[in-house]
């Protein structure tokens, strides 16, 4: 800014002349067609870490304020392009990223500017246009660089070399800087009182005046009311900005499998009532808690097509399930180490088996969920009857196809779901006789069929059920699912 | 009788009583709370018998389990031999009708709220008689058993089970004290014991 007035007045700006520089590299190379030396400015490590000067020849002139004002602090920037571009800032950055101990092989940087930056952004970009207005020249805000964009351009590749790895918008290993101005904090309020539409209170944020509305308040305000509520050029503040936390995250990875369950006192999650442990662990426990230790992973969620009841068995193929690793340190297995996971679950414990376990996509989680809905499910229930039974009083049932039900929403589930009435149906059924009150019940079911009330009735709020078809009490002693028909995720070789 | 009822869905309940005194018709309610160990538990069922009612209190999990299903108790009157049902009627009063009762999420808004005392509806004997049966539970009222409608004869073959009366959900910081006025099937036998001999003594 200070070269472009320079230029333009072939003066020399006597007030707050540096900071304006630091904000608008770019927009020398715009204006003044100089791409080179733009690019050039921006690749010099260094140059633009002090107050950028150079085009003009008049670097001498320009150095020596910059000594002198390499203690203030530039106005517009508050810092960002001063201070925390240098060497200094960025190997801090990295020694944050190596002792964090992630493995990654690209990164891609983000930074959080105090919203007050936008505002004196603003300032500036208002002045330099009321300078050009005054040779007929005009500017739109977009001509200039924003702020955040120039402190990425200086930031990636000092950053990228100190770390190793290249920078990658699509990685999933990301390094995130806070940046706050306490000082100037209150500088957004006059605002709120020109444009009180943008700020309505959240109810979880603590300020109103978050980054997205201070910069719609800006689109939104007139350049009078802003000149008239905000000094032009803006102060000089006694401080820097302060980085207030370096953090580096690893997007989540998804392991996939399938799981067998042969206990029949197993909960799908913890269960854990009024902080006491109810049941000892659980499948998603028995599952994740290796494959936590390897990934090194702050936490996980695991999902499933569907579940089962503690005391139901998982057999056949098994029971898709997905686990989400948040913020996994270690990224990076082969197969044959995934191999290695699921051999070393398997032998931890006979409650549980998995098979096809395998690193898959997100995307991939909603085929899984798909079959939670649509794909059928067969199951094996031991039924007992209170009246005595002979084989011809169940041979009917393997005759009937596609037996539509309506199903009330269960007594036992009633306490935390809505009362529903669900239309549900029973494909195929095969009987088995065992003696006069027990027989074995195979069936082919809709998805989201409740198969213990269809066996007992639920008080008669399914219908039609075994008791009903039977013309007897009946129970279930038993039940197992056999299959859940659904192919995903792809089987492996074992 | 409710020995084989006791099977089947009514297995995962306990069944708690509740008998009153005073007034022309005592009442007992049956109650049956949840026993099994699934985690998903029934509630307790509450049968209201002999002027008793038996609530089924369904779960084993007290504190997750609580929904409680409203019966007849084995010794009410509409359940002993010669009784003929010729009406149920859920409207209990010119602004409250049971069936009108809806109930919408998992919270269960929207229902009626009962207290101990609050009727769920009046059945009529054909010997003249009529009996209002009680909810005996303060909670949500859930549903009323529609199918007793178009089968009154439910009513009197599967007390227990089938023939229902209504099912209430107590609120989750009364779940725990909602059998406390009730009795065990224990105490409730001797209950009718004491009655049967003091009414054979006087």
């Amino acid at each position: 800014m200070k070269d472009l007035k320079q230029f333009l007045e072939g003066n020399q700006e006597e007030e707050d002349r540096a900071c304006f520089d630091v904000a608008d590299p770019p927009c020398k190379r715009f204006r003044h067609g100089h791409t080179e030396e733009g690019a050039d400015d921006l690749n010099q490590n260094g140059v633009l870490s002090q107050i950028p000067l150079a085009n003009d020849g008049n670097a001498d002139v320009e150095n020596s304020d910059v000594e002198n004002s390499a203690v203030e602090v530039c106005n517009v920037c508050l810092g960002i392009l001063q201070e925390f571009c240098e060497i200094d800032f960025v190997k801090k950055m990295c020694e944050k990223v190596n002792s964090s101990d992630f493995q990654f092989t690209s990164f891609v940087f983000s930074v959080s500017l105090p919203p007050q930056l936008s505002v004196r952004e603003h300032a500036a970009w208002l002045l330099v246009k009321q300078e050009m207005g005054k040779l007929d020249l005009s500017l739109a805000k977009d001509d200039i660089v924003q702020l955040k964009e120039a402190y990425k351009w200086i930031i990636h590749p000092q950053l990228s070399e100190e770390l190793g790895v290249p920078t990658d918008g699509k990685s999933l290993f990301e390094v995130s800087v806070v940046f706050a101005h306490p000082e100037t904090d209150e500088e957004c309020r006059f605002l709120a009182t020109v444009c009180p539409d943008c700020f309505k209170p959240a109810k979880n944020k603590q300020s109103v005046f978050t980054r997205m509305a201070v910069i719609k308040a800006l689109e939104k305000i007139k350049e009078e009311d802003f000149l008239k509520h905000f000094p032009c050029p803006p102060s000089s503040p006694k401080n820097l900005c302060v980085a207030l936390e370096i953090q580096c995250n690893n997007g989540a990875v998804f392991v996939a499998g399938r799981y067998n369950k042969y206990s029949r006192n197993l909960p799908q999650t913890p269960w854990i009532i009024d902080g006491e442990r109810k049941l000892e662990s659980s499948v998603e426990e028995l599952i994740s808690e290796h494959l936590m230790a390897e990934f090194k992973a702050d936490s996980f969620n695991f999902s499933s097509s569907g579940r089962e009841d503690v005391d139901v068995r998982t057999l056949g193929n098994g029971r898709p399930f997905a686990i989400e690793l948040v913020n996994p340190h270690r990224i990076h297995f082969t197969a044959e180490e995934m191999k290695g996971f699921q051999q070393t679950i398997n032998n931890s414990s006979d409650k549980i088996q998995v098979r096809d376990l395998q690193l898959v996509t997100r995307e991939a989680i909603g085929r899984m969920k798909e079959g939670e809905e649509e794909k059928t499910k067969t199951y094996s229930a031991l039924i007992w009857t209170d009246k005595t039974i002979q084989k011809e009083h169940i041979a009917f049932l393997d005759d009937i196809k596609e037996l539509k039900l309506d199903q009330k929403t269960p007594l036992r589930v009633l306490h935390r779901r809505p009362l529903a009435l669900r239309c549900r149906i029973i494909h195929t059924m095969k009987s088995q006789y065992i003696d006069e009150h027990h027989f074995r019940l195979h069936l082919k079911t809709q998805a989201g069929t409740y198969i213990k009330e269809f066996v007992h009735g639920d008080f008669g709020r399914t219908k039609p059920n075994i008791g009903s078809l039977l013309n007897r009490t009946t129970d279930i002693l038993e039940l197992d699912v056999e299959s859940v028909d659904i192919d995903w995720p792809p089987a492996l070789e074992n | 009788m409710a020995a084989a009822e006791a099977l089947g869905a009514a297995r995962y309940f306990t069944r708690w009583y509740k008998t009153s005194r005073g007034g022309r018709a005592r009442t007992s309610a049956c109650c049956s709370t949840p026993t099994g160990t699934g985690r998903d538990c029934a509630g307790a069922a509450l049968s209201t018998q002999g002027h008793g009612f038996a609530p089924l209190r369904h779960g084993n999990c007290q504190s997750c389990c609580r929904i409680c299903v409203i019966t007849l108790a084995e010794a009410h009157p509409l359940l002993q031999p010669g009784k003929t049902i010729t009406s149920i009627n859920y409207q209990i009063s010119p602004n409250c009708s049971r069936l009108q009762n809806k109930v919408s999420g998992k919270s269960k808004r929207g229902a009626q709220f009962l207290t101990e005392l609050a009727p769920l509806c009046r059945i009529a004997s054909s010997d003249g008689e009529e009996y209002t049966i009680y909810s005996c539970i303060r909670g949500r009222l859930i549903e009323v058993n529609e199918n007793i409608l178009s089968n009154p004869a439910l009513l009197q073959e599967k007390p227990s089970t089938e023939g229902y009366i209504a099912v209430v959900l107590p609120k989750f910081e009364e779940s725990k004290s909602v059998t406390q006025g009730l009795l065990t099937p224990e105490e409730y036998k001797e209950v009718l014991l004491k009655r049967q001999n003091s009414s054979s003594g006087s």
